[in-house]
């Protein structure tokens, strides 16, 4: 199920201008990693080099190494679309298929990985959903379209989607940003049930959230406007927030600067 | 702007309520001014297209009144006949099967270069891709015609021999003439090649605006490009598609000089699609309106309405199929 990842070595650019420079990071199975720094220092960057989605952006190029238990993602004979189905990602706007129905959102990636029964369909769409705990809400409105929920729905309605192909690593980039507190509590609630299946890693700019949903925070941080971002430090989110080995991360996380 | 807002407006305008509902009237005029345009020219659009349909009415009340066969289903015409007899079946079945052929060509063509354009091809090739699909549309349809009827038929008598041969048997492909590839099967081929550029045009700026947090979302359940596609772009852009196909239809009903240089016209209804004959609504007219006494030009203007009639419907059901599923389009996201 939950996967190891080794990065080292890890550089992404946008065509000429280097965004992350030269990170090397574990990010252990069954827990959650959260990834804080300020605007800019290419956290959401590097979440989006672990399954190959930073390179679909035009210009976009990585060098390095992403092991995935052994496995290099970025190994020549690797296909990105298989990266994909392995690790999964929730965005920051919760962004359900608009022309699907509740179910046919949530089923989407079984039925790119190939056809399922009807019958077996239903069960993992009621068991994604569950796993998202949103099934006691739309289980009446199944056919219903997915943008007639909530926003704290619909980003729920997004991690169902992701966890039913049963991906290796869940990536979540900033998914409460666009939430209201009562929602982002939903969906921290259940980052902290997910992470006894999946590997999370989670950027967010709330520092609180970090401290509350993570076992271990890695701050990243640029040394000026159009530098590229770099690793400051990864430790467990404790000793992150209570005693970190860095100036610059007490700083950060104090308040006084960013 | 006039010199009495200048100076009113200039010191900081006083906070008394009597200057500043005086001045209101004045600031005003270019707005009233504008209101009464906007006003006027919505009106007179109302008018002009009331003035069209009366105009068509009263001429085809006037020769369906004297027409001794039954204009819908009569596949004769003949108003200068004694007793005159005419009638749109056969320019119905013509200008429909013709807009057919043209539509099943030229939409899955148009959403593939409109596909390619916006999501395939890099932008060195997109951005002169586009311009030329836009030449496209600049053409003349006279130019078209001459194209068609110099290079296209006789380019086409392989195809159509080769559909006479293999597809024979589904009777619309069965060729029993000899002659050129003077019929409605090449009309279409024609038509669909007319309506491409427009079909592509408005495809393309639709799938341009396919929001690229749904592509994500595709590609990060590990969707193909195609994948994506599937999932978001043309779902997305399903209502665009319709409505660029129906302006392609209207072109393609239509269309007149093309299909006058091309078609070699005769009033029968055959379904033998590669055999020549048939005829469309505006072809018919263009055909015969310069010959025509003033009888025949009310004739000719009656089979004009039902073409009036059929663009209006074709544009009512694409309105209805765009707003039947509202809320599962892209637009409420």
């Amino acid at each position: 199920m939950a996967k190891r990842i080794d990065i080292s070595g890890l550089s992404a650019y946008y065509g000429n201008h280097k965004a992350i420079d030269d990170i090397s990071m574990t990010v252990e199975p069954r827990s959650v990693t959260a990834f804080i720094g300020p605007s800019g220092c290419g956290k959401s960057t590097f979440l989006r080099t672990l399954n190959r989605m930073h390179e679909v952006t035009p210009g976009g190029r990585v060098e390095g190494k992403v092991l995935l238990d052994d496995e290099n993602l970025y190994a020549k004979d690797v296909d990105p679309v298989a990266v994909r189905r392995t690790v999964g990602m929730v965005f920051q706007r919760p962004n359900p298929f608009p022309t699907m129905s509740i179910f046919d959102n949530v089923a989407a990636g079984l039925r790119l990985n190939g056809s399922y029964k009807k019958s077996r369909l239903t069960e993992v769409v009621e068991k994604s959903l569950r796993g998202a705990n949103l099934w006691n809400e739309v289980k009446d409105r199944l056919n219903k379209p997915g943008s007639g929920l909530s926003g704290g729905q619909q980003q729920r309605l997004c991690i169902a989607r992701a966890i039913a192909v049963e991906p290796q690593v869940l990536l979540m980039d900033e998914p409460c940003s666009a939430l209201d507190p009562i929602s982002t509590l939903a969906i921290e609630d259940l980052i902290g049930e997910l992470k006894e299946r999946f590997t999370i890693v989670i950027v967010t700019h709330n520092m609180q959230q970090a401290a509350r949903v993570s076992d271990r925070t890695a701050f990243f941080n640029l040394a000026a406007i159009g530098q590229p971002g770099k690793l400051i430090e990864i430790d467990d989110t404790e000793r992150i927030f209570s005693n970190p080995s860095v100036q610059a991360t007490e700083d950060y996380i104090s308040g006084r600067f960013g | 702007m006039d010199i009495t807002t200048e100076t009113t407006s200039s010191p900081p305008p006083p906070p008394g309520p009597g200057t500043t509902l005086a001045s209101k009237g004045s600031s005003h005029a270019g707005d009233r001014v504008f209101i009464g345009l906007s006003r006027g020219s919505g009106i007179a659009l109302l008018v002009i297209m009331a003035a069209i349909a009366a105009f068509l009415t009263y001429r085809t009340g006037l020769a369906v009144s004297k027409d001794e066969a039954n204009f819908l289903t009569s596949s004769e015409w003949n108003p200068a006949g004694d007793p005159p007899v005419f009638g749109i079946a056969v320019l119905l079945f013509g200008t429909i099967v013709s807009s057919i052929i043209a539509m099943a060509v030229a939409v899955p063509v148009a959403i593939g270069i409109a596909l390619f354009i916006s999501h395939y091809a890099p932008r060195r090739l997109a951005t002169p891709l586009a311009y030329v699909v836009d030449l496209l549309a600049a053409v003349p349809s006279i130019i078209y015609g001459l194209w068609g009827a110099v290079f296209l038929v006789p380019h086409l008598d392989g195809l159509n021999q080769w559909l006479d041969q293999y597809l024979g048997w589904t009777y619309i492909f069965d060729k029993t003439s000899d002659g050129p590839a003077r019929n409605l099967f090449t009309v279409g081929i024609l038509l669909a090649i007319m309506i491409l550029p427009i079909v592509t045009n408005v495809t393309r700026e639709v799938f341009l605006q396919s929001p690229k947090m749904h592509e994500e979302a595709a590609l990060a359940l590990g969707a193909t490009r195609w994948e994506v596609m599937r999932m978001s772009v043309l779902p997305f852009g399903r209502s665009g598609i319709i409505s660029a196909s129906m302006l392609g239809l209207g072109r393609a009903l239509g269309e007149t000089m093309a299909v006058a240089v091309v078609l070699s016209p005769s009033f029968i209804i055959s379904g033998r699609l590669l055999d020549p004959g048939g005829g469309t609504f505006a072809q018919n007219i263009a055909a015969k309106f310069n010959e025509a006494d003033e009888f025949g030009r009310d004739a000719l203007i009656a089979s004009g309405l039902v073409l009036f009639v059929i663009t209006l419907l074709v544009n009512g059901a694409a309105r209805w199929i765009i707003g039947r599923r509202k809320e599962y389009s892209g637009a409420n996201a």
